[in-house]
């Protein structure tokens, strides 16, 4: 990849709240046993918070099934949660009933990993476009119509009268992903969240549509969330990473920091399993630590990656959840090792 | 989708066939409606002798000579203003006597006897009954008398099958039919056979008031009628058998269309909401795939009503929570899953508009098939209703046809045309909506076609 990694933004200003706010999330599913009678609960997401400032790209990174898809699904308002808070410019989400997520999900774009998948098969590209100017009230058809051309003209896809009569099926993939995107910017949202954009797309094309992607966030000064697999295209863009292992954030940390200094020890054997960070290919996270990822509905006790954890503290990681410490500037890890005081082991 | 499975019909030969039979039955349809309304449609085919009396009883259709050596006469029909009737006027012979004396005439070539000779006359007068003599000359000039009568009503009739002093006169051999002795060669022979040539019949009227009048009309009644034949009320079968046509399309449509497209709303909804909405329809699914249909469907007919859009409304009612709400679901339910649905909530469509723009379109081509091989099974279950003597009372049906001709011992005593001809309709609307369905399955759900 030949693009520069970007800068990470300056600290905003302190007052204003933050575009988007986690407060102790949890997402959990409900197991049921012959269809009623809780039988316990998956736990895809366990207490994440974090802060999302305007304009801002974050990735988070984590192998299958860690709770990521979950954690998006929950900050688009798809899923309702456990417990804990999604502030949008202050206000819970789901304070505001029917209407406030309405007007809530007017603001979010989503971009969805299988672009076939994700748009209806029997709507034409000009129909998927026109549904979320339909749905935010846009009752002029040359307006909507304007704006369709306008957006296809911004993913690219020129000459838009091309398209508009095109069926999904009769795009490439890439064509179908950038529908999706110009579907999930269409009503300038504030927030775009993008679920393994790239992952089922030809390698090929995954730069041109990370470079959209980015393009798009600069131009309209998102705020993007960028779930993915892939370390290499974190790298280039996004400007913090969020490491998350079994329904929790464990470390959070600029990419240059995760990068260079990774400090705990699952995110050390994220990195390891990738033979040279910076060469172009064979980046994937694919290749996971030694061990079984841990099980969502019994989850370890104490720190849930004690289990495979080489640096262990007997007697302290499998009792005890670790706190979250800042172990430099803008740079959280939720682990035993840099906490300063620990309490006296067990064992 | 929809465009692209109408150009691939063209490569099903089946549907083409089953596609240009639908269109001709819709034709048909539209010419009937338009043609016999409906009020008059009604009217034909509860009325009695004052519309049909001049058409045989259980005659067949006309091309059956087509297969017959022997041909079977048409009915012959004139009134006394027939340019053939030689009329010699009234005659005043007495202070208060008239005489009217009036020759018909007619030629019958058929190889069989007709079914009956019938006289219609009409009198006018103020205290004294007209009285006419009706003389039989054959064609080998033999004059047969058969009848004095006085005229008194509007509408009086003289039939030769009812005639019995006639009857009687003439020695009828057991089991004879009357006509035989007017028109065959010999009916004391063993094999009496039909004198072909001109028929005449003169009356020879006496009136005993000075503007008394008297007015006739003759039927011989053929034994082939029209293209469909009649029953035994002597309706014209084609009135029924056309207005059957539009009668079965728009029930057996109706129905189909109904019941698929609640049946997909209902599974929709089951599964967008999912929980105690799905469970409880999917109970009620249960419950009713275990009722009978019919049972139920004779109760409502004794106990209700058998108007057909009663019958209609009460099989809807009990097909909607049908097998296919099953099917239905388990398509749904793959739907539901699928990230496009996803993305319409993430951009904010609402309960409705998701179930109604993105899940039911998506199942409209596995849905189309299955309704267009729906009708024939309601047309059919109409027409069973119908024989059960549970047919709308006021509509003629296919179904009703079939009915009477049951109940008449049709083809006991060989009527075959009475039942043929309906069934006959049946069939075909039954193989033209299966030959249509059946394409149109392989077109939409391409992976059958492999089977
Ligand atoms: N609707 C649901 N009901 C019950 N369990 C669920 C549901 N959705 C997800 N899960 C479970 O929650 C866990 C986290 O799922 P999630 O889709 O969030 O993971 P992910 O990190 O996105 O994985 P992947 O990388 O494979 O997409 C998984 O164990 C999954 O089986
Ligand atoms: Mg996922």
């Amino acid at each position: 990849m030949t693009l520069t990694a970007p800068v990470a933004t300056p600290a905003t200003a302190a007052q204003q709240p933050p575009l988007l706010s986690v407060r102790n999330l949890r997402v959990w599913y409900a197991l049921r046993k012959w269809g009623f009678g809780l039988a316990g609960y998956v736990r895809a997401v366990d207490d994440v918070s974090f802060d999302l400032p305007r304009g801002e790209a974050i990735a988070v990174v984590g192998e299958s099934g860690c709770g990521k898809s979950s954690l998006m699904r929950a900050i688009l308002g798809l899923v309702r949660p456990h417990s804990g808070q999604i502030l949008f410019e202050g206000q819970d989400i789901w304070a505001g009933g029917r209407e406030g997520m309405r007007r809530y999900r007017m603001q979010v774009g989503y971009v969805q990993q299988d672009p076939y998948g994700a748009l209806p098969p029997f709507m034409s590209v000009r129909r998927i476009l026109e549904e979320p100017l339909i749905l935010a009230g846009i009752k002029d058809r040359k307006e909507r119509l304007e704006r369709i051309i306008r957006v296809l003209e911004e993913v690219k896809m020129s000459p838009p009268e091309d398209f508009l009569n095109k069926f999904p099926h009769m795009l490439s993939g890439g064509q179908q992903q950038r529908v999706v995107i110009a579907r999930a910017i269409i009503r300038d949202p504030k927030l775009l969240v993008a679920d393994e954009p790239v992952s089922m797309l030809d390698a090929s094309v995954r730069v041109e549509i990370l470079k959209l992607l980015r393009q798009i966030q600069e131009e309209h000064n998102l705020a993007v969330i960028y779930i993915t697999h892939d370390l290499s295209t974190v790298r280039y863009f996004s400007e913090r990473i969020f490491v998350m292992y079994a329904g929790k954030l464990i470390e959070k940390a600029s990419v240059k920091d995760i990068l260079e200094s990774p400090r705990h020890p699952y995110t050390k054997a994220l990195l390891a399993a990738i033979p040279e960070p910076d060469a172009e290919n064979a980046k994937h996270l694919r290749e996971v630590p030694p061990g079984e990822p841990p099980s969502l509905v019994n989850p370890p006790s104490g720190c849930r990656f004690h289990p495979r954890c080489p640096e262990i503290l007997r007697g302290l990681c499998e009792v005890k959840e670790p706190p979250e410490v800042e172990v430099g500037p803008a740079h959280l890890t939720s682990c035993w090792l840099y906490a300063e005081e620990r309490p006296s082991r067990t064992a | 989708m929809l465009r692209g499975a109408w150009k691939e019909i063209r490569h099903y030969p089946s549907a083409v066939i089953g596609l240009v039979i639908i269109l001709i039955y819709a034709a048909i349809s539209v010419y009937t409606v338009i043609a016999i309304p409906y009020e008059e449609a009604v009217r034909l085919w509860r009325g009695g002798e004052d519309i049909w009396g001049d058409n045989p009883r259980l005659a067949a259709p006309t091309w059956y000579n087509l297969f017959r050596k022997k041909k079977l006469p048409l009915t012959i029909k004139m009134d006394d203003k027939h340019p053939s009737v030689k009329d010699l006027g009234y005659q005043q012979v007495d202070d208060d006597l008239w005489v009217h004396d009036l020759e018909y005439a007619f030629d019958f070539q058929a190889d069989e006897f007709p079914q009956d000779v019938a006289l219609f006359f009409q009198a006018a007068f103020q205290k004294k009954a007209p009285y006419v003599s009706i003389v039989w000359i054959r064609p080998d000039g033999k004059e047969i008398r058969l009848e004095d009568l006085s005229i008194r009503g509007q509408r009086q009739v003289f039939l030769v099958s009812q005639a019995q002093r006639l009857h009687k006169k003439l020695r009828l051999p057991e089991g004879m039919d009357p006509v035989v002795p007017l028109f065959a060669d010999d009916y004391k022979s063993e094999n009496p056979q039909v004198l072909k040539g001109t028929y005449k019949v003169r009356l020879e009227t006496t009136l005993f008031e000075a503007d008394s009048t008297i007015n006739s009309k003759l039927v011989v009644y053929g034994k082939v009628h029209g293209w469909a034949g009649t029953d035994h009320l002597r309706r014209d079968l084609s009135v029924a058998l056309l207005w059957g046509a539009p009668v079965a399309l728009s029930f057996g449509l109706l129905a189909a269309t109904g019941v698929s497209v609640l049946t997909m709303i209902i599974a929709a909804v089951g599964v967008w909401f999912g929980g105690w909405v799905d469970a409880a329809i999917q109970r009620i699914t249960e419950v009713n795939m275990v009722l009978p249909v019919l049972p139920i469907l004779i109760m409502v007919g004794i106990f209700i009503s058998r108007s057909l859009v009663v019958m209609l409304l009460v099989i809807v009612a009990l097909s909607i929570f049908g097998a296919s709400i099953k099917t239905n679901r388990a398509i749904f339910l793959q739907i539901k899953a699928s990230p496009y649905i996803e993305a319409a909530r993430s951009y904010g469509a609402s309960d409705l508009r998701i179930i109604f723009f993105y899940m039911i379109p998506r199942i409209i081509p596995t849905i189309i098939p299955s309704l267009v091989l729906g009708i024939p099974s309601f047309v059919f279950l109409e027409a069973s209703l119908a024989v059960l003597g549970l047919g709308d009372p006021v509509l003629p049906t296919w179904g009703k046809i079939l009915d009477d001709a049951r109940v008449n011992g049709a083809l006991l005593q060989g009527h075959f045309y009475w039942v043929l001809l309906p069934s006959f309709a049946l069939m075909i609307t039954g193989i033209a909506f299966a030959m249509l369905g059946f394409s149109l399955d392989r077109i939409f759900n391409p992976r059958l076609r492999e089977l």
